[in-house]
């Protein structure tokens, strides 16, 4: 009866095997690349896959590799779903001599792979997204959510609106609405808003937009109608344009609505036009391409015909985050490398690169990146890093982001407190005991 | 066929009602059996378990759901991933409060759960019929992900809305969880497959499928000779969601293993699980695991052909990979508009002749 189902089990078996055996060879660095180039979230997957490609690719053209081996990076598209990444995990997991992290670029894929990855002992870089509570190391040993997490995000968000307003105490009686994408991405910041809305006395307005976001008339209408005097949004995909139009159609002030890292890019905020002038994004990097790397990418990459996108969007601001995850990853590859002394590195000396990572400011300069990022120390407890957010205001005339905000600290009473209460449960759910980090 | 059938008399009832009535059949399947459950579960990997065995038995669950209620009942419905939600958020519930529980009572219970839960959803289609029903669906659909998403209690108050499940034991062997053995997970979910698909085939043959078979062929007729449609609608979405809340169940807790509502069971699924049963053949099983197969194993072999094998890039490997699958559908679709089901008894009926057709 299930005749046909076990040919064409046999088909693929074989297919698969062949497949996995062609690609195998010695002494690379296997790095998958979870990306997704179509879908609903295209626009925004494909400028981050092609920075992680090109850097990698400026890596092995321009060094020879990380410390003299070469890096072979595997792409596989999800379009963003989590069934899809499953599939795209276990097929590349295997490759080469063995995937040496994951960079999901996905909450619910990161979520699948956080406990999946535990057990196959491959780290899991899920930088800046994911689950916030992996900051904890002593508890997300194979997990790493550096440099800054969403919960510190959104108390960096509050802390701004503050001192707009003229204070932490002017915030009592403020209305603030969070317009966010209904998953467990967009539904991550809404305990610390809560705990923040407590704290300062502002009341807060929570509006989802269900997947993949692209009607949003109601969730606008309900703004005009109760007009919050600020707007925050967890975004993604083709929701950020049509939010940053809808908001431009009813007139709501740009500069009083502020999105996630991920709803700040040039791809959101394009589509509205000048109408999108004003708009404000958190974010940990610089952008555009004033930077030595760009012009190593260029002459060593897109010059010699194998850049992964177009010249003229290197720099972009998804573009520039997908270069510094690998510029880290890289990094973290590097010290994993030296501290075991070993040109092939296994899956768990990378994670112990990561753990004992220190990119600072000199070394950035060694990077060409001066100046576009924080600097970064991770230890054995603290995989979240620093935890410090700047503001970026879109200019609709020059077409640029600018920078617009030091680096805050995030408001580590609430954001520490909450870590450890989810990690805890998250613990005491799976039964793990902490780790001892001395 | 391969073998020939002349002389092979059934001489009494019982051999003429088996469900497989030539020794041939019976080899077939039981070797078929055989290595599904012996050797199967020695050589499987993780990437064989949960990008293509896994997804297959747990989405062959679904469409055999689904058929009973579209395929011999007639009644559409478009409500299928709501209701495999509500049997993953039963059994989440069922695994948190009672942390000892077999992981079989749990997807048994949750097969319940769902089946309560159809049972009303099924009630408008005492009144509703056709394209009116698939609407009436199609809101439980909303609704039910709705629910999950809105009510807290649902998901044990977690951050983020997602649930992910806890390892728990079958029958003394832990089947969920990351540390879940991958064997065991593929038994577990074999062997629930297997035995429902049984039940599934002895139901459709006996009273109670015909009395669907009859209600969805002429629903007045049936009425005339008998048959009670308030009863016949009600069971066969009770049965239906039953099984597809088993699948539901075993969706999130032995093959993904975290959850969030809006994308594991959102509207695709409902479709996908749709065009599986229409694809495999509408009132058949094996057209059931057929569609399952078709949909879940094709792209994932089409991805491994473009990609491995032509060195597409990963993108257009996707898009070519779209628009073939669309495409095969079609010409499937055309060459056999009654589904996979349909192809396989007329490639039957023909090597039965072969090499002599009249």
């Amino acid at each position: 009866m299930m005749m046909k189902k076990i040919a064409t089990g046999l088909g693929a078996v074989a297919l698969t095997a062949g497949l996995l055996a062609g690609t195998a060879l010695a002494a690379e660095l296997t790095v998958p690349s979870l990306v997704y180039r179509t879908g609903p979230y295209a626009p925004n997957g494909i400028p981050f896959a092609n920075g992680y490609a090109d850097y990698f690719n400026l890596l092995n053209a321009r060094d020879g590799g990380i410390e003299g081996s070469k890096v072979n990076l595997v792409e596989c598209e999800t379009a963003y779903n989590t069934q899809q990444g499953v599939e795209c995990y276990e097929n590349t997991k295997g490759q080469g001599t063995g995937a040496l992290m994951y960079q999901p670029l996905s909450t619910g894929i990161t979520y699948q792979l956080i406990p999946k990855a535990s057990v196959d002992k491959i780290p899991v870089f899920s930088m800046g997204y994911g689950r916030t509570s992996a900051a904890n190391g002593k508890i997300f040993e194979w997990v790493f959510n550096f440099p800054a997490t969403y919960w510190d995000q959104a108390s960096v968000f509050v802390k701004y609106i503050g001192e707009k307003e003229g204070g932490m105490e002017n915030l009592k009686g403020k209305k603030i609405a969070l317009v966010y994408h209904n998953s467990a991405y967009g539904k991550e910041p809404i305990r610390t808003l809560e705990k923040l809305s407590e704290k300062h006395g502002f009341s807060l307005q929570l509006l989802p937009v269900d997947h993949p976001g692209q009607e949003q008339k109601s969730t606008w209408l309900q703004i005009r109608r109760e007009r919050p005097d600020w707007t925050l949004m967890w975004g993604w995909g083709v929701m950020n344009q049509v939010a940053i139009k809808e908001a431009a159609s009813i007139g709501y002030p740009m500069d009083h609505f502020i999105g996630v890292w991920w709803s700040g890019s040039e791809n959101d905020v394009l589509p509205a036009g000048d109408a999108a002038n004003g708009y404000l994004s958190g974010t940990f990097h610089g952008s555009g391409t004033d930077f030595p790397v760009h012009a190593d990418i260029m002459k060593h990459v897109y010059d010699a015909g194998s850049g992964a996108g177009d010249k003229d969007r290197i720099g972009e601001v998804l573009y520039n985050r997908g270069l510094i995850a690998a510029a880290w990853q890289a990094e973290a590859i590097r010290t994993g490398m030296k501290m075991h002394s070993t040109d092939s590195p296994t899956a768990a000396q990378v994670r112990d690169g990561f753990e004992n990572l220190n990119v600072d400011e000199a070394r950035l300069k060694e990077l060409g990146l001066e100046g576009f990022t924080i600097p970064i120390t991770i230890t054995c407890a603290n995989h979240g890093g620093p935890g410090k957010v700047f503001l970026q205001q879109w200019d609709a005339g020059a077409k640029k982001w600018n920078k617009v905000t030091d680096f805050y600290d995030a408001d580590r009473e609430v954001v520490d407190a909450l870590i450890a209460e989810d990690s805890g449960a998250y613990a005491k759910e799976n039964n793990l005991t902490p780790r001892d980090c001395g | 066929m391969f073998y020939r059938e002349t002389g092979q008399y059934r001489t009494d009832y019982a051999s003429d009602q088996q469900i497989l009535n030539l020794p041939q059949d019976k080899w077939a399947m039981a070797l078929l059996l055989a290595v599904a459950f012996l050797v199967v579960p020695l050589l499987i990997n993780d990437y064989w378990a949960n990008a293509i065995l896994l997804p297959f038995l747990i989405y062959s669950m679904a469409a055999l759901g689904l058929n009973i209620l579209t395929g011999y009942c007639g009644q559409v419905s478009l409500g299928t991933g709501g209701f495999m939600a509500v049997g993953a958020y039963a059994a989440y519930k069922l695994m948190t409060a009672f942390p000892g529980l077999d992981l079989t009572i749990v997807v048994l219970f949750a097969g319940f759960v769902t089946a309560a839960v159809g049972t009303v959803f099924g009630l408008p289609s005492l009144r509703i019929k056709g394209f009116y029903l698939a609407v009436a669906t199609l809101a439980a659909q909303f609704f039910l992900v709705w629910l999950f998403n809105k009510v807290p209690w649902f998901f044990n108050y977690s951050a983020t809305g997602m649930i992910s499940a806890p390892a728990r034991t079958a029958f003394g062997l832990e089947v969920s969880g990351p540390q879940a053995p991958i064997w065991a997970k593929y038994l577990f979910c074999l062997t629930l497959v297997t035995v429902f698909a049984l039940i599934a085939k002895n139901i459709t043959r006996g009273r109670i499928g015909r009395m669907w078979m009859a209600i969805r062929d002429m629903d007045i007729a049936a009425e005339l000779i008998g048959v009670r449609p308030l009863w016949s609608k009600l069971s066969a979405f009770a049965v239906s969601s039953f099984y597809v809340g088993m699948a539901g169940a075993m969706l999130f807790a032995v093959w993904l293993g975290a959850v969030e509502p809006t994308e594991a069971f959102g509207i695709t699924v409902s479709f996908n699980v749709l065009f599986m049963v229409i694809i495999g053949g509408l009132g058949s099983i094996l057209g059931s695991f057929l569609g399952a197969g078709f949909l879940v194993l094709l792209p994932i072999l089409l991805k491994s052909v473009l990609v491995g094998g032509l060195a597409m890039t990963v993108a257009t490997a996707k898009h070519v990979e779209l628009v073939l699958l669309g495409s095969l559908i079609i010409l499937f679709l055309i060459a056999e508009p009654h589904g996979l089901n349909r192809l396989w008894q007329i490639t039957k009926e023909k090597l039965r002749l072969w090499p002599f057709p009249y």
